[in-house]
């Protein structure tokens, strides 16, 4: 008989949701609070191997990505791998994984110096945006219009911002039709997508952005699906920009990804559908 | 039942799971179950850095 683990540091909708289809499946599980592990690293606990695979759902990324390390270790099935929660966590490496496999994305600089920092800028030409190499939920994102802005932005970020905030990372500004694109790849298929709307420039869901269905095109799969092979493959969040020149561009992958305001729009049910990917990860396993 | 940590209001956690979030109903704090039987909250913590997708 299957047994599942669920790794949290809260239970949000998208956890009851993901509960509720194991409870109507009468799948086996354990919600396992990430505040409550005390990892011995050379004595493996065995309740582990009791687990047919351990699903992440951390909403602390650095708690999700240390466990799911730790589990790897000790020959634990986790979703999704820790080299591609790694990856997507950290908005440089993503990036850099969408170049090495060739997926149009915005145009990236990284510096470190203020002053070079602004000459990059400057270079792109305003507006750009200034994002913090880890982070979620649209924070301290800052579109930058002009070099005053640029300035403040960047002083701020040395001197209230931790080591992480001292590495620049500049991004052109895609001038978007007031949304973007949440598209969900599950393995090989991009299962749904959502337009994200708001009159504000940044358009996260966590920021109040409205979903509607966007129809997942050939084009859009397609891409979608390349995008998540190049950081691992797995269950993945895709954020798309419609560039109105150089069409559709890969932005940001989440590796916990939040779906509870994409079902209704797109009448998909997303957590059966990371369900039957677990269970075949399983199962596929199990025969070899 | 319990009692909201912020204003001592009537809190149940009645169709809730531990970790889930619940709001006072009288003073709005936002509030972390920490067990059902018997029941505890406590103020939830605020967002970390870290925190996402």
């Amino acid at each position: 008989m299957v047994r599942l683990a669920i790794l949290t540091s809260r239970i949000r909708v998208e956890e009851k949701l993901l509960i509720e289809a194991l409870r109507q499946r009468s799948i086996a599980f354990d919600i396992i609070d990430d505040g409550e592990l005390l990892l011995d690293l050379s004595h493996p606990d065995e309740r582990w191997h009791a687990y047919d695979a351990v699903l992440c759902r951390s909403m602390s990324q650095s708690r999700g990505l240390t466990v799911l390390h730790v589990l790897e270790h000790w020959g634990v099935r986790v979703c999704n791998a820790a080299t591609v929660t790694a990856t997507c966590n950290d908005k440089l490496l993503t990036t850099l994984a969408l170049l090495r496999g060739g997926i149009p994305t915005p145009r990236t600089l990284l510096a470190f110096d203020s002053q070079v920092t602004i000459n990059g800028i400057e270079m792109l030409g305003y507006p750009v945006v200034l994002k913090p190499i880890t982070g979620s939920w649209g924070r301290l994102l800052a579109r930058i219009n002009d070099r005053d802005a640029a300035e403040a932005v960047i002083e701020h970020q040395e001197t209230l911002g931790s080591y992480q905030h001292h590495v620049h990372y500049v991004q052109e500004h895609i001038a978007k039709p007031q949304r973007d694109i949440r598209a969900f790849v599950v393995g090989d298929r991009t299962i749904c997508a959502i337009y994200r709307t708001s009159e504000h420039w940044v358009t996260n869901t966590a920021r109040g952005a409205v979903a509607s269905n966007c129809p997942v095109t050939p084009d859009l799969d397609s891409l979608c699906v390349r995008a998540a092979q190049a950081v691992g493959g797995g269950i993945l969040a895709i954020d798309v920009l419609e560039d109105p020149q150089c069409g559709l561009l890969i932005n940001e992958i989440n590796a916990t990804m939040e779906f509870r305001n994409s079902i209704a729009p797109t009448g998909v049910d997303i957590p059966n559908v990371m369900l039957d990917y677990i269970l075949s990860g399983v199962r596929e396993e199990a025969v070899r | 039942m319990t009692h909201c940590p912020e204003c001592e209001a009537e809190i149940t956690v009645q169709d809730l799971m531990v970790g889930e979030i619940t709001y006072c109903p009288d003073c709005s704090a936002e509030l972390e179950v920490l067990r059902l039987e018997p029941p505890a909250v406590a103020l939830a913590p605020q967002v970390e850095e870290d925190w996402g997708e």
